[in-house]
């Protein structure tokens, strides 16, 4: 039964993509989008409950025995990885309706869902696949989505921007097919386990170790890792609001994932433990650093989170490179962790663009006290993403704190402690130019007549935005189900007792 | 030393194509010939993954008498995804630089980054 529900998350949104292009109102392409994304996200919940118990679930599509035919493999880091995609995308629906209306054109919102609903399959396939050559093709479609859907933000620089993320994206993906063919060459075989399980009789190939750098810059580019991120601001500062939350929350992360999975299910550890880890932490914490005084260097909102985005993906690559326990696990709590503190962040810059259209930061000087829902959420998820205790973003920093000191990288602990210091020095800014700054242009408040939209934050926006914002300080104090999942996924990572 | 560049001679020149592909991505400014860059360097895996099923003598893997060695059919098979991939990324980008276009008047990138620089 279980085995069967599974495939559902891929082939439902294949299945709603191209009626809901063909539906002509946009409440009804929004309705389509938002019962089938909370569908995705109930069938997750339900796959990460199963598979906690240490239960692995296997889908042979079409009925052909792996290695020969597409495995899905689920144990409880993809069900962790699709519970948060499938989660923040219906969050991100139940905020979307005013603001697609907008931002998009009428006659291109049924559109605009069906490619939603595209990258939301090709993002919940990778969290699903057991085949390196399917993870590739589900790679391309959440691409070749995001890269349509980055392109309808208004300023014109989106356009620019998805032109960027394009050429970048597919270099990487290309990097990653011609990695997947030379390990092909080697192996023989496109199945994750299948090569594991064999790559004894291989692993003295040269070809194999290039197939390996191919792999992970291929990714990485994909991951926005540093110095392969310069896609990444100008995208998330240009996309439509509704796309910038749904990325930023998401896009990167499952590339983590597929990382992750690439480095530990794919290759064995033992086969890079002596070159990428020294690799990875340097350049994590370079990340953390840059992307943080780059942050605080900007003048718009969401200019801003997306470098904060640079900076907290270097914390997950620091993460892996410690390869223990609490790094390992830091990595996975910071993969949810940060999806909600970013979601909930880019929601109330969607709100402000609404409300004042604009995300510029002189724009919005003193709107805090105008909108003080919107303002408190804000500095709750800020609050997150320095990572003070009582937070979902203490619990990933302190494992990875904890990670650091057990393996003496001293140099990590302090990049944790500068990286957070910086962090509150750009939350610091959003908060003082949004509520002790002096507005700088008469604006209109308390309208009796005509137009509320100007007057009033829409209510779901606000729903959404608080729902995700409850979620960052719940999963801060009951760690039961992220730090469950992941621990139980570090233990089959890391191979120490199952 | 010379059987084994003649022996990989497909491999050399494929990776001549791909470089090839990713100095005219790199080094051009226009969108269009950058798009052909991206196209040519895509294609270059494809012949890399072609090439690799290929057994020397080999046939098209059907069972028939007098036949008993075949080329691996699956590397080619994954290329034909692989192509309506690369199809479809050419698409979109193409779309994208119709609406540059029409944005800025203009397909040079280092004309779009000073029109950017200036608003």
């Amino acid at each position: 039964m279980m085995q069967q529900i599974s495939i559902l998350l891929v082939v439902l949104p294949l299945l709603a993509a191209p009626i809901t292009a063909l539906v002509r109102g946009k409440n009804l392409a929004w309705l389509i989008t938002f019962v089938l994304t909370v569908v995705c996200f109930g069938i997750s919940l339900w796959i990460l409950m199963d598979v906690t118990t240490g239960r692995v679930i296997h889908y042979e599509l079409g009925g052909w025995q792996p290695p020969w035919g597409i495995v899905y493999t689920i144990d409880s880091l993809n069900a962790l990885v699709a519970l948060i995609v499938s989660g923040i995308a219906a969050a991100t629906m139940l905020y979307a309706p005013r603001s697609v209306e907008k931002e998009i054109p009428d006659h291109l919102i049924p559109m605009f869902y069906a490619m939603f609903q595209l990258c939301l399959l090709g993002l919940l396939g990778i969290a699903l696949t057991g085949d390196v050559f399917n993870l590739f093709v589900f790679l391309e479609i959440s691409s070749l989505s995001s890269y349509a859907l980055i392109s309808l933000g208004k300023n014109r620089k989106a356009l620019f921007a998805s032109f960027n993320y394009l050429i970048l994206g597919t270099i990487g993906a290309t990097f990653f097919l011609l990695g997947v063919g030379m390990l092909y060459a080697a192996s023989g075989s496109l199945n994750m386990a299948d090569i594991q399980t064999r790559f004894a009789e291989f692993e003295n190939l040269q070809l194999v170790s290039t197939a390996l750098m191919f792999i992970v810059v291929g990714i990485a580019l994909k991951a926005a890792v540093f110095p392969l991120h310069s896609w990444l601001p100008a995208s998330y500062s240009y996309a439509p609001s509704t796309v910038s939350i749904f990325l930023a929350a998401t896009a990167t992360k499952v590339a983590v994932y597929a990382l992750i999975r690439c480095l530990f299910d794919v290759f064995p550890m033992q086969y890079w433990l002596e070159m990428l880890p020294t690799i990875m932490i340097t350049l994590g914490s370079v990340a953390v650093i840059y992307g943080s005084v780059r942050a605080i260097q900007q003048t718009g909102m969401r200019r801003l989170l997306a470098y904060s985005s640079v900076a907290q993906i270097g914390y997950m690559i620091i993460g892996i490179g410690l390869i223990n326990e609490s790094g390992m696990t830091s990595t996975l709590l910071h993969l949810f962790n940060h999806a909600l503190m970013k979601a909930a962040l880019f929601m109330v810059a969607g709100i402000y663009l609404l409300r004042a259209n604009s995300t510029e930061l002189d724009d919005l000087y003193g709107l805090g006290k105008d909108m003080p829902y919107a303002f408190s959420a804000m500095v709750i998820a800020g609050l997150s993403l320095i990572g003070v205790p009582g937070t979902v973003g203490f619990i990933s920093k302190w494992y990875l704190l904890e990670g650091a000191m057990q393996t003496d990288h001293w140099g990590v602990v302090i990049v944790i402690l500068v990286g957070s210091i910086l962090a509150i020095a750009y939350v610091w800014k959003l908060v003082e130019a949004l509520y002790f700054a002096a507005p700088q242009k008469p604006r209109v408040q308390n309208v009796d007549s005509g137009s509320d939209t100007i007057a009033k934050s829409p209510m779901l926006m606000l729903v959404a935005t608080w729902l995700i914002v409850i979620a960052n300080i719940y999963f801060g104090i009951d760690t039961e189900l992220s730090l469950g999942a992941a621990s139980d996924a570090v233990r089959s990572l890391l191979g120490t007792g199952a | 030393m010379m059987d084994y560049i003649i022996g990989h001679i497909n491999y050399w020149l494929i990776i001549a194509v791909m470089m090839v592909g990713m100095f005219t991505l790199m080094s051009r400014t226009n969108m269009i010939k950058k798009l052909a860059g991206l196209s040519i360097f895509q294609t270059a895996v494809i012949l890399f993954y072609v090439s690799l099923g290929k057994v020397e003598d080999g046939t098209a893997p059907i069972v028939a008498e007098g036949f008993s060695t075949y080329s691996n059919p699956l590397p080619q098979v994954l290329m034909l995804t692989a192509i309506v991939v690369g199809v479809a990324t050419t698409a979109v980008g193409f779309a994208l630089v119709i609406r540059i276009k029409e944005a800025y008047n203009t397909i040079e990138e280092d004309e779009i980054r000073e029109l950017d620089a200036k608003s």
